[in-house]
């Protein structure tokens, strides 16, 4: 098993971008498009499952393309180890649920939208494996340019200043990550992390290169000070983008500082304390953006900021413990930050609006939600019995192992703010009283979103006795009357099945964080990923 | 030395241009940032002082390092592709190229919910539609960005004289 995997590795980037094409020229069916874009997922998925398996023991695989017996180091090397098939496990999970989320908000049916995200997954698949930092700078650009269509597509009806910020800020750092490439290269001559092992320990050159690939994938990965371009992105394109997003760009830049920093630096602890500052700052800064903003998704994705610096807390402290709390924190945050969107978004797709002020009272009217919503928030705020709980303490357990007690003081009272956040959208979203005008509001947005025809349908839903046909007095009635505007089940399914995970790695903490410690330990000796590189 | 000149100079004149207004001009920006790091990727392979690297003009040993021009190879291709994609952004989504009015600003669409904010905003949101557009546009005035982009995907919104054209179109057709 362990031999017949490897050459197939490839195949988790080739796939996606060969349905991603069929998808494409798929011009009539949305039908087949749906059926290739889920099963392409589920498949990448089925596929991840049996890596996690393979490596749970810290077995590295790894596969090298290319045809130069005479210079192997001149090959596109592929390395699955615990770490990174854990990654790709959860992030196939965001995609599958996200996808079925654009579907009930009718995004799905765009022409474009499945193979975009499939493309995305392949560069996800391939920036996640890849063992060599030119090819990480590749892979990240494939999937940004389909990132950029989908921000474009999505957020036309906001405008499209959103993706301007987007590409330029992601442009920079690419240029930025290219700048670092070439000074590797030009310094230690290769970019094969594995050769590359330990070389910005003994030469300070290589360092500085190596210091600029990390600043440019921070960047990406939205550490403070570079964090502000994610926050006037992120709420500028549509709930199911916006959540397809949370849980893939930065998480796959967090994954290569990790990476990089294990490898190419060999947890060099000269460095650390500029990981433990940036961190502590990300925490706060970004739990203290959040206090000012009005939306549920402006409020989450500053959020998202400030748990950012609780994971890379990981590599700031390159111990057993830390890097295994990083990382169960890393898993967690992806499904819970995705749940949180999916639900908030759902309201937003339903209401017309994600403004706290003009909403009201969905504890009444949304009930399922608003279960979803309180769950995924006390498990993001780090309350038992859920995963966050368990991500939350081992961090700052592990930071007081090394007597770092002002990042432990940082965390402890950054997750206060985070829970006086989520109870702000509770109390304005789901406590209270509705606005008056919520109804009528939900009804404008819904017929300006999916026209006249929605509406009738709605009506008659609710009322078999109409017909579906020109509006009458009675079916205006229907719709003016209480119940007319619902969230669909379809829309809370997504969102309800992230929360029900989080909820499993919140009892079932036992079995992630034993995964997580075997990627931690991968991670703090390298030689076995330099090894099965070297060897394959 | 004149690769690191060259990469100095390029790479001055792209932080200069990236911190115009203009979405050209930021564009091109990016055309320099990416040439300035393309040369530093040639530099990082020798080509200064070493042999042309193609297979029959000279041994491995004195040839160029072959491999970062593969690396810029395809760099290039990448920065064509997005360059373009920026280019597109630039010209279709607004009327000029400036990416930051006052009141289209995201920071402006996001906050803003009522006319005499706190923020001391003057805007007034109802006009330039900057508060409906936090909305998702659900009720954005005439005169508001977001209405112009909803007409513009709008197959009907056409601009008069374009109508009017296929309009004598037909009638000449009707003639003949």
């Amino acid at each position: 098993m362990t031999e017949l995997l490897p050459p197939l590795l490839p195949l988790l980037v080739g796939i996606p971008l060969l349905m991603g094409a069929l998808g494409a020229a798929l011009r009539k069916s949305k039908r087949a498009r749906h059926m290739i874009s889920l099963g392409t997922l589920t498949a990448m998925f089925a596929f991840s499952v049996l890596l996690v398996i393979e490596t749970h023991d810290g077995t590295v695989l790894a596969h090298k393309v290319g045809f130069w017996d005479f210079t192997p180091q001149v090959a596109i090397p592929f390395v699955v180890d615990a770490l990174n098939s854990l990654v790709l496990m959860i992030i196939t999970i965001l995609g599958i649920t996200s996808v079925m989320f654009a579907m009930a908000t009718h995004e799905a049916r765009a022409r474009f939208y499945h193979p975009f995200v499939l493309i995305l997954m392949a560069g996800v698949a391939g920036a996640l494996m890849t063992g060599d930092i030119f090819n990480l700078f590749v892979f990240i650009e494939v999937m940004l340019l389909p990132s950029y269509g989908l921000l474009a597509m999505m957020g036309a009806k906001l405008g499209a200043h959103g993706a301007r910020i987007y590409v330029s800020v992601n442009l920079l750092a690419s240029t930025l990550l290219l700048f670092g490439v070439g000074l590797v290269y030009g310094t230690a001559g290769t970019v094969n992390l594995a050769e590359l092992h330990g070389a910005a320990v003994d030469d300070p050159a290589v360092a500085v290169g190596g210091g600029v690939v990390l600043t440019a994938i921070g960047i990406k990965a939205a550490v403070v000070p570079v964090h502000g371009w994610l926050t006037r992105t992120y709420p500028m394109t549509s709930p199911a983008v916006t959540a397809l997003f949370s849980g893939i760009h930065t998480k796959v830049s967090i994954y290569a500082i990790y990476r990089i920093y294990s490898v190419m630096f060999d947890g060099d602890e000269r460095f650390l304390w500029i990981a433990l500052l940036v961190t502590s700052l990300t925490m706060l800064i970004g739990v203290l953006g959040a206090i000012g903003e009005k939306t549920t998704r402006s409020i989450l994705v500053f959020h998202m900021i400030s748990q950012i610096g609780y994971i890379l807390i990981g590599v700031g402290l390159f111990t057993g413990l830390g890097l295994t709390a990083g990382i169960f924190y890393l898993l967690h945050h992806m499904i819970v930050k995705a749940s949180l969107f999916m639900s908030t978004g759902a309201i937003e797709e339903t209401y017309g609006t994600g403004e706290i002020d003009k909403l009201g009272g969905m504890l009444r009217r949304e009930p399922l939600i608003a279960v979803t919503f309180m769950i995924a928030a006390l498990s993001l705020a780090g309350l038992p019995p859920f995963s966050g709980f368990v991500a939350k303490f081992s961090i700052i357990q592990a930071t007081l192992e090394l007597s770092h007690y002002w990042v432990a003081a940082v965390a402890v009272i950054v997750s206060v703010f985070t829970l006086l956040s989520m109870l702000k959208i509770w109390v304005g979203v789901f406590m209270g009283k509705p606005p008056a005008d919520l109804e009528d509001r939900a009804l404008a947005y819904q017929e300006r979103m999916h026209g006249k025809r929605y509406l009738r349908v709605q009506a008659q839903a609710e009322n078999p006795t109409l017909t579906i046909g020109p509006p009458t007095a009675t079916m205006s009635a229907v719709l003016s009357g209480e119940r007319a505007v619902r969230v669909p089940v379809k829309l809370i399914i997504p969102g309800a099945i992230l929360a029900a995970i989080t909820v499993f790695f919140g009892f079932g903490a036992e079995l992630l964080m034993l995964l997580s410690e075997t990627a931690a330990e991968n991670l703090l000796n390298p030689e076995g990923y330099v090894e099965a590189v070297m060897d394959a | 030395m004149s690769i690191a000149i060259a990469v100095g100079l390029l790479t001055a004149a792209a932080v200069y241009l990236f911190m115009q207004r203009g979405m050209v001009r930021i564009v091109l920006g990016f055309v320099m940032a990416s040439h300035a790091a393309n040369l530093l990727l040639f530099a990082a392979g020798n080509t200064a002082f070493r042999g042309v690297p193609y297979i029959g003009t000279s041994d491995y040993g004195e040839g160029g390092d072959p491999l970062p021009q593969a690396f810029v190879l395809t760099a290039i291709v990448i920065a064509f592709s997005i360059t373009m994609f920026m280019i597109t952004l630039a010209i279709t989504t607004t009327h000029d190229d400036d990416t930051e009015n006052d009141e289209e600003s995201p920071a402006k669409v996001l906050t803003s919910t009522d006319t005499g904010d706190a923020a001391g905003s003057s805007v007034d949101t109802a006009v330039t539609g900057a508060a409906a557009a936090g909305t998702g546009g659900a009720d954005a005035s005439p005169l508001s960005p977001v209405h112009d982009f909803e007409a513009q995907d709008d197959d009907t919104a056409e601009v008069p004289n374009a109508v009017d054209g296929r309009r004598q179109g037909r009638r000449r057709r009707d003639v003949t």
